[in-house]
């Protein structure tokens, strides 16, 4: 009995053992990852920052003012002003669309003026 | 332990030889063991639960302890390289009103050599000759092949200039790590930037430190890891300090003037929107400043804004013409005599041309810039209310405007403030003030009387201070400036659909040795906008302007400052959300139209 005891404590421990020696090298390879992602996510926000900073710097007054200049034969931009406000009434609805030609008239035989009724000389 | 016995003889003999149960004694003495049993057990338990508890409390003071711990410390980012550098990186960006950046970090590599490492010394600093051709190559030799260890080459190199050095090949030229501050948008807002540089330097960091402007006002705030990804918002706009600068810049070029500044400020919120001084430079590359002996102000890192105190003249007149309305003592139509001779001691008080106006309304003095009206005012006013109503108004102080050089700008005031010097502080002359004050005494005058102090920092909502004047006189002050504009010094400023209302001044510049220049200004033009409800301030300076007009030479202010002014006005009103309005009061009939 006393024997049994023995020889299941003794496969207990080295069970044990290789489980601790198995979740000690998981620990590592985890850590290892983490460091690995972090330096991952510390380069993306440098890239996140270059890029930034370039689209700032894209945007910055002066070069978009050059651009409007250059490109001013293409989109007329030109600085805001005080009379480039309106009114939303002074905004035209879009126009109704035409009504379809139901009968068409055949135009081709007027060829010419003395040939429409009088009504419709010009 | 003696035990007693259960049935001791000698009683039980006792009770037999009396006739009585002996045992009952013998219950009785039963009765007593197990109370003191059940006394030990109880002792016993109680401790256990002691130690039970004294483990818990440990158990959970430690679990408290750790989240304290975690609660407390401040959360690391994760950083690109992970040598644990001492120096802190990662300053944080400044931003304008709408988040645009206005400052941000740039990684670039300092390159440096070990010469131990080296291979070829000679080639080594051949090779960075041509690189850097503002090395020089025999010294570099010498460094190289002499004893020292370790020498710094460059503090900041591209990219392109990395990968040169790299392809030189000596194992002995190395590089490191250097966060690097950027202003994309090069000399925009120069002045409230600043500029940063390096402080304490190690291989693998630099820290970055402010220099000027925002940049070491905050330096705390920004150096804060905590604060890394929470930039700083200040109250500018960018397109707006945009259009500013360039309008300001043109106007200094057309009126020859020597430097120009603008301060364009939100009357209820105090919030500085554009603030421009010119000549500027650019804060990647900030210019030394300049050695004793120099005037401050040709530098272009002087803050004109801020730092340039001058007699600002005539724009001052409106403030007496307030506080006159506000004690009661006149109203806007009050006819007062601006006739001379008028004489303080022995100091005559004249006009500009030598002009006499006669008998005119008090809004007359203001539009005319009449100097004998104001002054007789002020003498109706007194010294000591004029003091205290300029102090009010933050005219004795530096500003509170949050960037270093603010406080540099202390107002230059008389040591003794007697009759003279109530008259001629009436109209502007005697007290040397900055812009950015102008700006805040017209804010004060323009949101209905009340002092709102000059901010960097993007506001929520309207930052009123102490009330200055009454409702009253803000708004016949108003009117009064108004009228300047419409049929005054200052016609030039009239803007369609903006109603500005405004107040020029052109005061002598003082000479460095005393006594004042004959034909070198400063002209003022401080304006509000729009003159119904005032939403901005204005304050345009330009120094020592002129321009040749109907065949003279102009320099006062209603012909310098005025017109740059109202360009400016026209410019930025629309990009301030300013719908262009119909004054109150004008005839119908007339519409605006979009063209």
């Amino acid at each position: 009995m006393r024997s049994v005891i023995y020889v299941l404590t003794a496969l207990a421990v080295l069970g044990l053992a290789l489980w601790a020696y198995q979740e000690n090298y998981r620990t590592q390879e985890v850590l290892k990852d983490t460091q690995r992602l972090q330096r991952q996510i510390g380069e993306a926000q440098v890239r996140l920052s270059v890029l930034r900073a370039e689209w700032a710097y894209l945007n910055r007054p002066d070069r978009l003012r050059e651009l409007a200049d250059l490109n001013f034969e293409r989109l007329g931009l030109l600085p805001m002003r005080a009379d480039q406000f309106g009114r939303v009434s002074e905004i035209m609805y879009a126009e109704d669309p035409a009504l379809p030609i139901i009968n068409g008239i055949d135009v081709s035989n007027f060829s010419d003026a003395g040939t429409l009724p009088p009504e419709q000389q010009p | 332990m003696i035990r007693t016995p259960l049935r001791p003889l000698a009683r039980v003999l006792h009770a037999r030889a009396k006739g009585e149960n002996p045992d009952l004694i013998e219950r009785e003495n039963i009765r007593l063991r197990h109370e003191e049993m059940q006394d030990r057990s109880r002792a016993r338990a109680e401790g256990r639960l002691l130690v039970l508890g004294v483990f818990f409390f440990c158990a959970f003071s430690v679990v408290g302890a750790r989240m304290g711990m975690l609660a407390s410390s401040e959360a690391q980012e994760p950083l690109a390289s992970a040598t644990g550098a001492t120096i802190a990186a990662q300053r944080a960006d400044i931003v304008d009103r709408e988040g645009r950046l206005l400052a941000t970090n740039f990684e670039t590599h300092s390159l440096y050599a070990q010469p131990p490492l080296m291979v070829d010394p000679v080639a080594a600093a051949e090779g960075l000759v041509r690189i850097f051709p503002d090395l020089d190559k025999d010294r570099l030799v010498r460094d190289f092949s002499g004893k020292r260890k370790f020498i710094w080459i460059k503090k900041r190199i591209s990219p392109e200039q990395k990968q040169a050095v790299h392809d030189i090949g000596d194992p002995g030229l190395l590089f490191g790590p250097r966060e690097m501050r950027l202003y994309p948008n090069g000399r925009l807002a120069a002045h409230v930037l600043g500029g940063a540089g390096f402080g304490r330097e190690g291989v693998d960091a630099a820290e970055v430190i402010g220099v000027a402007g925002v940049e070491k006002q905050f330096d705390g705030y920004l150096r804060d890891p905590a604060n890394g990804a929470k930039p700083l918002q200040l109250s500018l706009d960018l397109t707006v300090q945009a259009a500013m600068e360039q309008v300001l810049d043109g106007g200094m070029k057309i009126m020859s003037a020597k430097g120009a500044s603008a301060v364009l400020m939100d009357v209820h919120t105090g919030e500085v929107v554009a603030a421009s001084s010119l000549p500027s430079f650019d804060p990647n590359d900030r210019p030394r400043p300049p050695t004793s002996g120099f005037d401050p102000s040709d530098s272009p890192l002087f803050n004109r804004y801020v730092q340039g105190v001058y007699e600002l003249g005539s724009v001052f007149k409106i403030f007496a013409a307030a506080q006159a309305v506000d004690l009661g003592l006149v109203n806007s139509d009050t006819i007062i005599d601006t006739s001379g001779p008028m004489r303080i001691g022995k100091f005559p008080i004249g006009e500009f041309n030598n002009k006499n106006y006669g008998k005119i309304s008090i809004a007359d003095v203001i539009v005319h810039s009449s100097n004998r009206g104001t002054g007789r005012l002020a003498l109706q006013i007194g010294a000591e209310r004029q003091q205290a109503f300029l102090n009010s108004l933050g005219m004795f102080d530096p500003t509170p405007f949050e960037i270093v050089e603010a406080s540099g700008g202390q107002p230059l005031k008389p040591k003794t403030w007697g009759e003279l010097s109530t008259v001629t502080i009436s109209y502007g002359h005697g007290l040397s003030t900055s812009p950015m004050h102008l700006a805040a005494g017209y804010a004060a005058i323009a949101n209905g009387g009340q002092y709102v102090s000059p901010t960097v920092l993007k506001q929520k909502g309207p930052q009123y201070g102490p009330r200055v004047m009454s409702e009253n006189a803000a708004r016949q002050a108003r009117a009064m400036l108004r009228k300047v504009v419409t049929s005054g010094t200052a016609s030039f400023g009239e803007v369609p659909g903006y109603q500005v209302g405004g107040k020029t001044g052109t005061a002598d510049k003082p000479k460095p040795r005393g006594g004042y220049y004959d034909d070198k200004v400063i002209a003022t033009f401080a304006s509000l906008f729009p003159a119904s409800d005032p939403k901005y301030v204005l304050v345009v300076t330009l120094d020592e302007p002129s321009i040749l007009a109907y065949g003279e030479k102009r320099r006062t202010a209603g012909w310098t400052a005025v017109p740059v002014a109202a360009e400016l006005i026209g410019r930025v009103a629309p990009l301030l959300g300013l719908r262009p309005q119909l004054e109150p009061g004008q005839g119908a009939g007339y519409t605006l139209t979009s063209n």
